[in-house]
């Protein structure tokens, strides 16, 4: 066992600002699946077996405790808690073996919760995603000051996860404070 | 000053006086009011001075096109130039103060230019300022700045903050007049997802100014009523105070909302614009009509206004401009104007150039009569009038309305090249080609009574949004036919103002026509007529007019000059929203960055990332000190440095060798796994694109990284790649840059370090130079180890999944204490690579060939890839090409900078003899002495040649030799140990 203490992207403080708070979540583990070629029957299945459902285009499965989104053409990303599958990459290609190429991702995103009444109002400000026609489960990748960001409709309607660039956690954390403030 | 103006009625909320000033001098006014109306409640005619001749002006209009009526509004930082007054919402404690002046507002020096008017016609400086030449930039260009133009910026950071927002909906209805308001109620009942904005503070459009009654209510009541309404109703979103500047592509449309424009200071991180974009599956535009003026003589004093400016005065901000008003109108709608008036105790006499103009029994009506000439030096005091008899009348005014007719709201129609349609009955253009999705209501469509807009409102949203059923019901309301006889301006007229913003006179016009520029967009820049703030708005339809009856043809045989957005003007700082000073970019940071940031580091940017430059030590006062130290303890011992920025993609599938071997120049199928090997990209011209190196994790694995600048343009070249031009090969790409933190360890010690920290056997048997694994450290964390060098010097870089970045340098930095371990930045890790005379960015500039950069062996002609057959092109393999070399001066103390070119000793120095340029330089540490990196003509030919290393520009001229670029380890021995 390695003794070597991880740190959060931020590691700032839930903030609250007018009806909207805003907290980093530092627990999700993150791992991207690609199909490979002839193989997405196989990797479809592996996925259904994990999540329940492939997630379609435009799409989260908001499953217990892998969920997952659909990223491109014959890629999805899955997400766990870090918790329990720091090694998510390792488990998902343990079993879709060569259907799938896996690649780990929980150190590439900083993941921001955002709840609260006034959310698609801070929404609006922030992207072009249009909030107020997506539905539970709905993601959509999109530019956050300038950062490619993925936005995905949790299950309560007052609540986007927001997955953007962990190397910019400090701006995108910036932007969203700001957006919270205008609409507050 | 009491508001001696104020009469009875209107929309303002009396109970709420608001204090203002303006030039100094306090006013008063109410909520509801805008500056103009307030300042002309006051008895304010005289608010500008005009952009050429200084002429006093006033407001000419009550809305958003008005062209005279601009005041620098509040102050200091927040100053604001060229605001309308017309559209201005009052508020306690504003301020705003005259422009384009030089004195007072009432005495202006530069009035001056009224008397030369007759040498300042159109396009006098392209006549007048042409000789001497070089007398324009120094002299000429400055005297006229100064004494033309309008308002002046503060020159201090804006304090206020913008923001951009995007807002989707099924239908976005442009303007909440008697159109619009139906267009949203009929869309909004059937369930559609409903924008409904509006430029004016209170919604209703012309129905605040109108008398008229809809069912048995006033028109302003039943608008508030549907307002309010709408606003119960959740899918509709109401933006009054928002502009729509402009019709994009694809249902998009930008909108800018004055979110706190209308009180002093916004609160704290409130915006005071938001610029909306706008997506919308279906548009109605209802922007309703501009009525245009008549020029005749001295036509802009103060207190000339058009007929309906004086309507919106008088019934929606309860101000009578002057108690007694004449009214100049070619159509029945002016005939309006003097009814309100009069039933609001003005006294009022009506100017018709129609013989048959309706008659009144209230006031007077002057049929077949003309407005010749005005009076007054700062304001209005009387009209001179030919009768139909010819003779004239003396009229005493303070206020004369004109009304020519109304134009069509067009404007927005146009933006995708869409051109509008001449309409003898209006005697005005009306929209025909529209953009995609948008359909046109009211009096923007050329529907002029408020029944016609009502109805076609309703219309439009059924139609736009293709409900099934009837129409709802729709409101009695006036129906009056539009009666009109076209005309334009008084015959004989010798300054009689077209384009009141810009001085452009109906002479001016004739000018234009008479020097041969008669294309109405040369009509344009010649004269300016259609420029500047109001975008001829008032204008345009004058200047045409006076073309066309010059040049024989028709108003729409003419034309129209094209509309562009925006369709008001839009503050810079709208566009630029947060996006300025430190957050103009987002930052992003390396894993090593707190570390470093507690070290002392000095930052650099190097595109977005912030790296360490140099870390300074306390006794050091200059970065060169720092430098020097870090390069010479790297290769003394060890060195640290975080290279987590180099680009890194993740390379998988079973064809991923064939993928890389296609986007190498050098071969990679045969790579064996646990192998990491240099690469050189080319383009698809055979010019170097990028270089790095391909780890072989596993048969189906490549872990490839590129150079920090290019990693987003590899790898969305490799996606290009494999999507477009392989879509056969079984590969997968992603990004994993910021997934792993990664350090270079460098120097003879690194191995002694990192023995400490990682898990397996890195013995030069076991892990020789080249080489990579995945491997775990410090007990059991997933890591990944690679033996390459960039220094020269015996290296790794080691990576681990970034939450674990910190944690890492800090051990390394721990188990590197014995060694005297030191952190190098950017600056020492480009010293030691021009040491070892490895390429990077300033060497892969974008012209340069991998012959040119020695590696023309590299391009291998046993397979195909990317770039490899336009490389052997002749014109890029000539003898004497350039060929990368060393550089070192003759005289040590010398500097040998990037950017001077080489030149023959004894030869002349100009471009012609150009022999080569430097591309890096440093001072080398380790030499004691400055060297370079250069491309040379036939280069690996002249080493230890003597050349002139020169820059003409910087006075440098310098003796150097050409030498190897390898200074440091040639054979490599370093970082094989």
């Amino acid at each position: 066992m390695h003794d070597l203490i991880p740190i959060p992207a931020l590691g700032v403080a839930t903030q609250t600002i007018g009806t909207i708070t805003i907290a980093e979540n530092a627990g999700v583990a993150l791992a991207s699946v690609a199909a490979r070629r002839g193989r997405a029957d196989i990797c479809a299945d592996v996925l259904t077996s994990i999540l329940g459902a492939v997630p379609d285009v435009g799409k989260a499965v908001l499953h217990d405790p892998e969920a997952g989104f659909w990223m491109a053409a014959g890629q999805w990303m899955i997400g766990a808690p870090m918790d329990t599958h720091e090694d998510l990459a390792d488990q998902l290609k343990a079993k879709l073996g060569d259907a799938a190429s896996v690649t780990e991702q929980s150190g590439g995103w900083v993941v921001f919760d955002i709840t609260g009444a006034a959310m698609p109002d801070m929404c609006e400000i922030l992207c072009n995603a249009p909030i107020r026609r997506m539905a539970a489960g709905d993601v959509q990748r999109t530019m956050i000051h300038q950062l490619g960001c993925f936005v995905i409709r949790r299950a309560a309607d007052d609540h986007i996860r927001i997955l953007g660039p962990r190397a910019s956690a400090g701006s995108l954390h910036h932007a969203l404070i700001t957006a919270a403030t205008a609409v507050a | 000053m009491t508001q001696k103006n104020r009469i009875a009625g209107g929309q303002i909320d009396r109970n709420t006086t608001c204090k203002f000033t303006f030039d100094g001098r306090t006013y008063a006014g109410h909520a509801g009011d805008t500056l103009a109306s307030a300042l002309l409640a006051n008895g304010v005619r005289l608010m500008g001075r005009s952009f050429k001749y200084h002429r006093p002006r006033g407001p000419m209009t009550a809305s958003s096109d008005e062209p005279n009526a601009l005041v620098h509004l509040r102050s200091g930082a927040r100053t604001e130039p060229n605001t309308r007054a017309t559209t201005t919402e009052l508020f306690d404690g504003l301020t705003a103060t005259s422009q384009n002046r030089l004195g007072s507002l009432s005495f202006d020096l530069l009035a001056v230019n009224d008397r030369l008017s007759t040498f300042l016609t159109a396009g006098f400086y392209y006549k007048t300022f042409m000789w001497p030449a070089a007398f324009w930039e120094k002299v000429y260009e400055p005297i006229i700045r100064r004494a033309a133009g309008l308002g002046t910026l503060s020159f201090e950071d804006d304090p206020d903050v913008y923001d951009k927002g995007f807002l989707h909906c099924d239908l976005l209805i442009i303007g909440a007049g008697p159109a619009g308001l139906m267009a949203a109620l009929t869309a909004a009942r059937s369930g559609a997802e409903v924008i409904l904005a509006d430029e004016d503070f209170r919604m209703g459009g012309r129905l605040n100014s109108e008398t008229y009654t809809i069912d048995d209510a006033a028109g302003a009541d039943w608008a508030a009523a549907t307002v309010s309404e709408l606003a119960n109703m959740p899918n509709v979103r109401l933006l009054s105070r928002t502009t729509v500047i402009g019709a994009f592509d694809h249902g998009i449309y930008g909108a800018v909302e004055r979110v706190s424009d209308h009180i002093a200071t916004p609160d704290a991180g409130k915006p005071r614009q938001i610029l909306w974009r706008i997506y919308t599956q279906k548009t109605i535009l209802a922007a309703g009509a501009i009525e245009r003026p008549i020029a005749f003589n001295n036509n802009d004093r103060p207190g000339i206004m058009t007929a309906s400016a004086l309507r919106s005065y008088a019934n929606r901000f309860g101000v009578a401009v002057n108690k007694r008003t004449a009214i100049f109108t070619n159509d029945d709608d002016g005939h309006r104007t003097a009814t309100d008036l009069h039933a609001k105790g003005v006294k009022v006499i009506v100017i018709d150039p129609r013989a048959d103009a309706p008659r009144a029994r209230d006031y007077e009506v002057l049929a077949g009569a003309q407005v010749v000439d005005t009076m007054g030096r700062l304001g209005l005091t009387f009209a001179k009038v030919c009768l139909a008899d010819g003779t004239e009348r003396i009229i005493e005014c303070g206020a004369l309305g004109t009304s020519g007719g109304w134009n069509p709201n067009v404007h927005l129609t146009c933006h995708q090249r869409g051109r509008p349609v001449w309409n003898d009955a209006l005697a005005a253009f009306v929209p025909d080609d529209l953009p995609a999705g948008m359909t046109v209501a009211g009096a923007a469509k050329g529907d002029m009574s408020t029944a016609g807009a009502l109805a076609g409102g309703a219309q439009a949203a059924h139609s736009a949004l293709e409900l099934k059923g009837r129409l709802p019901a729709i409101p009695q309301a006036e129906d009056a036919p539009v009666n009109i006889t076209p005309f334009w301006y008084v015959e004989g007229a010798s300054r009689a103002w077209v384009d009141q913003q810009n001085d452009v006179t109906v002479k001016d016009v004739k000018l234009s026509h008479q020097e041969g520029f008669r294309s109405v967009e040369h009509l344009k820049r010649y004269t300016t007529l259609g420029m500047g703030t109001d975008q001829g708005k008032t204008a345009n339809m004058g200047g045409l007019a006076i073309m066309a009856e010059l040049a024989g043809k028709t108003i729409p045989e003419v034309g129209t000059t094209m509309f562009r957005p925006p369709y008001t003007p839009v503050a810079i700082g709208a566009f630029g929203g947060r996006h300025r000073g430190q957050d103009f970019h987002p930052k992003r940071l390396t894993p090593s960055h707190k570390w470093a940031e507690e070290q002392g580091a000095v930052f650099v940017e190097v595109g977005n990332w912030m790296r360490a430059q140099w870390f300074p030590r306390k006794d050091e006062t200059t970065w060169r000190e720092s430098v020097d130290r870090e390069v010479l303890a790297t290769r003394k011992s060890v060195g640290v440095c975080d290279v987590t920025t180099l680009g890194k993609v993740d390379v998988q599938g079973a064809d991923a060798a064939d993928f890389l071997n296609l986007i190498y120049c050098n071969g990679f199928a045969k790579l064996p796994v646990g192998k990491a090997r240099y690469g050189l990209m080319l383009r698809e011209d055979g010019i170097a694109m990028d270089d790095g190196t391909a780890a072989r994790m596993a048969e189906d694995h490549f872990v490839v990284t590129t150079t920090t600048a290019n990693a987003l343009s590899v790898y969305r070249h490799m996606e290009f790649v494999r999507q477009c031009l392989v879509p056969d090969l079984d590969v997968q790409l992603i990004s994993t840059t910021e997934s792993w933190a990664q350090y270079a360890v460098a120097g003879p010690n690194a191995r002694r370090v990192l023995e400490k920290i990682v898990d397996q056997d890195i013995s030069n048997a076991a892990f020789s130079f080249m080489a990579c694994a995945n491997i775990t450290v410090c007990g059991g964390l997933r890591a990944r180890l690679f033996r390459i060098s960039f220094s020269g010097e015996l290296a790794f870089e080691i990576a681990v999944p970034t939450a674990y970045g910190d944690a890492l340098i800090r051990r390394i930095m721990t188990a590197g204490a014995e060694f005297d371990i030191t952190p190098y930045g950017t600056e020492a890790l480009g010293v030691m690579r021009i040491e070892k005379g490895h390429a990077t960015g300033n060497e892969l500039n974008g012209t340069t060939t991998a012959a040119n950069l020695g590696m023309g062996r590299m391009v291998s002609d046993k397979k195909d890839s990317i770039g490899s057959v336009l490389s052997r092109r002749e014109g890029l393999n000539r003898a004497d090409d350039l060929r990368a070399v060393g550089i070192k001066p003759i005289d040590p103390t010398q500097p040998v900078p990037a950017g001077a070119h080489l030149m023959i000793s004894d030869g002349p120095v100009d471009a012609a003899h150009d022999q080569g340029y430097v591309t890096s330089a440093c001072y080398s540490p380790n030499l004691g002495h400055h060297i370079a990196l250069a491309f040379l003509k036939n280069g690996e030919g002249r080493i230890g040649e003597t050349m002139r290393l020169v820059s003409p520009l910087t006075d440098i001229d310098v003796q150097v030799e050409i030498c190897s670029a390898h200074f440091i380890d040639p054979k490599g021995e370093r970082l094989r140990a």
